[in-house]
């Protein structure tokens, strides 16, 4: 939902808060996610992600959450899909130059980056075109085999 | 500047140490040379001598011809039939390549195809929105933006294979491009999206229209601050403003694009409108030139090309140079033999 996506930017820090707590949780409770195996996880993890991050973030599972480094404005939201930053067709009063009645979600990252810290710094970081076989996949499980280095 | 090793039109020039392309405009750029580009808008039509024509219109001031990329959405000639039909004549066409209407497979195979045409440079744009053109009914592809395109572009030429890792017999040798738009929001985070962009691959930026001066000023002193300046070749985009009233239109209707209240009421005040605006376009074209960081200027006079000739003259930034084009050197010849016949 539109306005709670605003809210959300509003309350970056507490939300980037909350992603480090709960991924901090799922590397404790790495060991019993083994036991059940990633394919079996993926499907529940998929539909947990798509309630609670389509809620706060119209989340369109593209498998490879950027959130914590876009100041917790989904760029999926952008028409272009932009995931480095705004386009220059950013109209005069911050809004999308696409749907004249959103707010740019660029601009919106760049509001909440300013609330995360380290988020501008995030911001530089190159982003890479997107996998698009990862849809609809989950993009926790993800991260935490990035992070625990079991996947590239 | 004319080099000494150019050969006949359409063949390209050798690879200079240090340079990418075998193209005149980054020939021009690392040997210090003030540049000029211009937009050619690609005609509805399917007759190449429309092409010819609106490219004629820049002989004698241009370095490089942009090809737009079915730019605002709307449907024309493709960049890609465009370049081919300049490069026939010989011409430095600047290929645009927005990520709206092709996937990474269509686009990979166009920057090769281009190459092999003889396309020196590739401008990497995200590209409009299908909601803005004559189109609103299409699909929008955006598989990449342009930052990711850049980066594609670069492994193509430099790494020498496709994002997939397949390897190339023979790399594209393009100089590569991006866009940015000191004027649109958020202003401070402009300079450090175009640092992205360098980083990702961009060798050249060619702006959207700038008319304002202390935002632009501002816009590269955060570039320098970045030490982003001498990383990059800068070309301002500048353009004539037929009268008062379309600038008003252009200001509220075409997004990004912003121009301050005073040049307005400069043009409404005038009694030749559009002369005003010519003259208005060679100022800025005149001030940017002494900025520092700026190497050249993008002209984009949509609907009044014939009028670049006249600001690119009246400019003074070519200094004397004659870029190349079909049937220059012929020219330049003639008008040798001329001067030494008269007394």
């Amino acid at each position: 939902m539109y306005r709670v996506r605003l809210w959300s930017v509003r309350h970056a820090r507490g939300l980037n808060r909350l992603y480090r707590a709960l991924e901090d949780l799922l590397v404790m409770l790495r060991p019993l996610m083994r036991v059940f195996g990633d394919e079996r996880l993926e499907r529940p993890f998929a539909a947990i992600e798509r309630g609670t991050k389509g809620f706060l973030f119209d989340c369109k599972m593209c498998g490879q959450c950027v959130l914590s480094s876009t100041g917790m404005s989904c760029p999926m939201n952008c028409p272009k899909q932009l995931r480095n930053g705004p386009c220059g067709g950013v109209r005069a009063n911050g809004n999308c130059e696409v749907l004249p009645d959103m707010k740019c979600v660029w601009v919106a990252a760049w509001e909440g980056s300013q609330r995360i810290p380290g988020g501008v710094e995030s911001l530089r970081t190159v982003q890479f075109a997107v996998d698009r076989r990862l849809e609809g996949r989950s993009s926790w499980l993800r991260a935490l085999r990035q992070r625990l280095g079991e996947e590239k | 500047m004319k080099f000494h090793d150019e050969p006949v039109a359409g063949a390209p020039l050798p690879i200079l140490p240090g340079h990418v392309s075998p193209g005149r405009l980054e020939r021009v750029l690392r040997a210090g040379g003030f540049a000029v580009t211009a937009e050619l808008a690609p005609p509805d039509s399917a007759d190449p001598e429309e092409v010819y024509a609106r490219a004629r219109i820049f002989d004698g001031y241009v370095d490089a011809i942009n090809a737009t990329d079915g730019s605002g959405a709307n449907c024309h000639m493709s960049s890609m039939g465009v370049c081919a039909l300049l490069t026939r004549a010989g011409y430095a066409p600047i290929m645009q390549i927005s990520c709206r209407d092709r996937n990474r497979i269509g686009i990979q195979g166009d920057i090769l195809g281009a190459a092999a045409m003889g396309v020196c440079n590739v401008l990497c744009l995200t590209g409009d929105g299908v909601q803005a053109g004559d189109h609103p009914q299409a699909k929008p592809v955006f598989d990449l933006d342009s930052i990711s395109l850049l980066g594609i572009a670069r492994t193509l030429r430099d790494e020498q294979r496709f994002q997939s890792g397949r390897k190339l017999t023979a790399a594209p040798r393009v100089f590569l491009g991006a866009a940015e738009n000191p004027s649109a929001l958020p202003h401070e985070w402009r300079a450090l999206r175009l640092l992205k962009k360098i980083e990702a691959g961009a060798q050249f930026i060619q702006t959207q229209y700038c008319y304002d001066m202390p935002l632009l000023r501002a816009f590269l002193r955060r570039l320098e601050d970045l030490g982003a300046l001498d990383k990059v070749f800068l070309l301002i985009g500048v353009g004539p403003l037929r009268s008062a009233k379309a600038a008003d239109w252009m200001r509220t209707n075409v997004p990004g694009i912003h121009i301050p209240d005073a040049l307005i009421e400069r043009l409404r005040g005038a009694k030749d409108p559009a002369r005003e605006g010519r003259d208005i376009c060679i100022e800025i074209i005149q001030e940017v030139r002494a900025m520092n960081g700026v190497h050249g200027v993008h002209v984009m006079a949509y609907r009044q090309e014939e009028s670049v000739a006249e600001i690119i003259d009246r400019s003074g930034v070519l200094a004397g140079r004659v870029p190349w084009y079909p049937g220059r050197d012929r020219e330049l010849k003639r008008m040798d033999t001329e001067d030494k016949v008269t007394p």
